[in-house]
């Protein structure tokens, strides 16, 4: 799989990274290098087995449904670039 | 001392000591946890050109080895009472800035403690500092640091400066060269082994859910593990057995007991199978390798161990599979920096722009080549003939374990494809690096226990390192198999040469 500029720019969107125009064939080369390597994957046949999602338990352990944490709203904002009243301050949302 | 051998070491007797002998010796009093720290101390200040650590916490440690004599005194020592470590800066230290080795992180203050670094507080550990990673623990050459590159104490005879590996680079270059006793390191796809095989010291890797992931900065959830970066196999059961235990708060951690994995080490393996994975002899391997793992395969047959030779099919996907499965968990858990709650900022016209901002210049290359690759493979169109197609390779990979590990005990494999390769002659491309990684990603892919020891010297005089890889949830079994390849190997640690 072969990747163009516009899905270097789209991925890179999606990514909520920001590719200088003069750094995207550099970083088109690199993902297709890697991507070339990746595709070795499609020499396996998975016919019938299961997307392994992760080791160990499958099954989520519970809970009782009670409030056990929280009531430091000093500590979340201690590391808060801006914050105001009581929340984290950022750079308004253009619709 | 040849200065040919070591690059920057230290100088004094008392930091000689493994661990379990230093536990000795502060139990009967020989000397004090804060005589054991100062000498630590000093030793950071005579090796502080490795820039193995991001941070150091002397007077912290001071506090803390003081506080250590007085529990010894009164007979209430932990399990590691006094004992001055190291703590990979990916482990959030309450009060103690954490930076995942990464500029976006630079002025970040935990203001909670991570369970395994809690852990080994309630141990009575002493904090020496948060040593040198690469960047979100991406990387085998400890190159991608915001932090600089860590050099390891060991050079070769032609005198270059050469990387300790990776991630865990800072980690297992104080701990070889005698800046710390023990560290703490995480392993995602051979970021405990790879570093210890490199700077000739042990790393172990646990059982996927062993130690618990809270307050780890995350990269790969269902890949990471915390894990002990030590001089001895003795001194890894005795660190790990306090880092261990299931964790309410991280919803992946076992519910298992540990065991006292340091009485594991019977130094017997008569009747043990230990099985040799065919596909881990690599066209064009090392020769001086695979003659270290005929030599180990030898070593435990002559303790009485039955050699096995066995299949793992799937080898040769477990990198490709890993380079899916690792960047896109990556892109996911590396979302959440975006300049709004904690971290750098760099601003924008609007929210999207701060996003991108900060984040192309907080993000190192690697971090955002990887999360470029993460996002690709997750998004609509390729996620199943990508990510989806991993995870059952994944599957094929665990069940090659399973179905050996029905027919031996444990398994011996190398650890590293080379020694410790010269920090200006780094591959210049990714994918080359990514080849580090190649008998250590099968292990993680399945979850499964893993350890280095290092067991020899190359003809260039570079440690290498051999790996045993158990069942899950039998660390045992790779420690008492561990303890037995290490007292055949007889290898000597820098510190002692």
């Amino acid at each position: 799989m072969s990747l163009d500029l516009e899905t270097v720019k789209r991925i890179s969107f999606l990514a909520r990274l920001k590719v200088d125009d003069a750094q995207l064939e550099n970083v088109r080369d690199d993902l297709n290098n890697i991507l070339g390597f990746i595709d070795q994957l499609n020499e396996v046949d998975t016919e019938g087995v299961e997307p392994m999602v992760g080791v160990g338990a499958q099954e989520m352990p519970m809970r009782e449904d009670r409030v056990t944490d929280g009531g430091y709203v000093e500590k979340i904002l201690a590391n808060a670039p801006e914050k105001a009243a009581n929340m984290f301050v950022v750079p308004k949302v253009v619709e | 001392m040849s200065e040919a051998l070591a690059k920057s070491i230290s100088q004094s007797e008392l930091t000689k000591l493994s661990l379990a002998q230093a536990r000795d010796g502060l139990k009967s009093g020989s000397f004090s946890s804060v005589e054991l720290t100062q000498a630590y101390i000093q030793a950071m200040d005579q090796t502080r050109e490795l820039n193995g650590y991001i941070l150091e916490t002397p007077e912290i440690a001071l506090e803390q080895a003081a506080a250590s004599d007085q529990r010894l005194k009164e007979g209430k020592a932990g399990k590691m009472e006094g004992l001055p470590i190291g703590m990979k800066d990916l482990f959030c230290t309450e009060g103690i800035c954490t930076t995942a080795g990464s500029n976006i992180l630079g002025n970040f203050v935990p203001q909670y403690e991570s369970t395994v670094s809690q852990n080994l507080a309630n141990a009575g550990t002493v904090l020496l500092g948060k040593t040198n990673m690469d960047e979100f623990a991406m990387g085998s050459a400890n190159i991608t640091s915001a932090y600089g590159n860590v050099e390891n104490p060991w050079i070769a005879t032609d005198g270059k400066p050469l990387t300790p590996g990776g991630s865990s680079g800072g980690s297992t270059a104080v701990v070889a060269a005698g800046a710390a006793i023990a560290a703490t390191g995480t392993d995602t796809g051979g970021s405990i082994r790879q570093p210890a095989a490199f700077a000739g010291v042990v790393g172990m890797k646990p059982t996927y859910g062993r130690c618990s992931r809270w307050g780890i900065v995350s990269f790969a959830s269902s890949l990471d593990q915390a894990g002990p970066i030590t001089r001895t196999v003795r001194d890894a059961a005795i660190m790990l057995e306090c880092m261990a235990g299931h964790d309410p708060k991280d919803s992946t951690s076992a519910q298992k007991e540990v065991p006292n994995f340091e009485a594991a080490l019977t130094g017997d393996i008569r009747g043990l199978k230990v099985g040799i994975p065919k596909e881990y002899r690599m066209d064009g391997m090392d020769p001086e390798i695979e003659k270290l793992w005929q030599q180990g395969a030898d070593w435990l047959k002559s303790a009485g161990a039955e050699i096995v030779d066995v299949s793992l099919p799937h080898t040769k996907y477990s990198l490709p599979t890993y380079y899916v499965l690792a960047p896109a968990e990556a892109s996911s858990n590396l979302a959440r920096y975006d300049g709004v709650r904690y971290g750098l900022r760099v601003p924008g016209k609007n929210l999207d722009e701060m996003y991108a901002n900060t984040r192309q210049q907080g993000f190192g290359e690697e971090v955002r080549r990887r999360i470029m690759i993460g996002t690709y493979v997750l998004s609509a169109g390729y996620y199943d003939a990508y990510y989806l197609k991993a995870q059952r390779v994944r599957n094929l990979i665990a069940q090659d374990f399973s179905k050996a590990f029905q027919d031996v005990d444990v398994l011996l494999t190398p650890t590293a494809p080379s020694a410790a390769f010269p920090l200006n002659e780094k591959p210049s491309d990714p994918v080359t690096m990514y080849l580090n990684d190649i008998f250590t990603v099968p292990a993680s892919l399945a979850g499964l226990p893993g350890i280095s020891v290092p067991t020899g010297l190359n003809a260039k005089g570079l440690p290498l390192g051999l790996q045993l890889i158990g069942p899950a949830f039998d660390e045992n079994v790779v420690f008492r198999t561990a303890g037995v390849l290490e007292a055949a190997a007889q290898f000597q640690p820098l510190l002692a040469r």
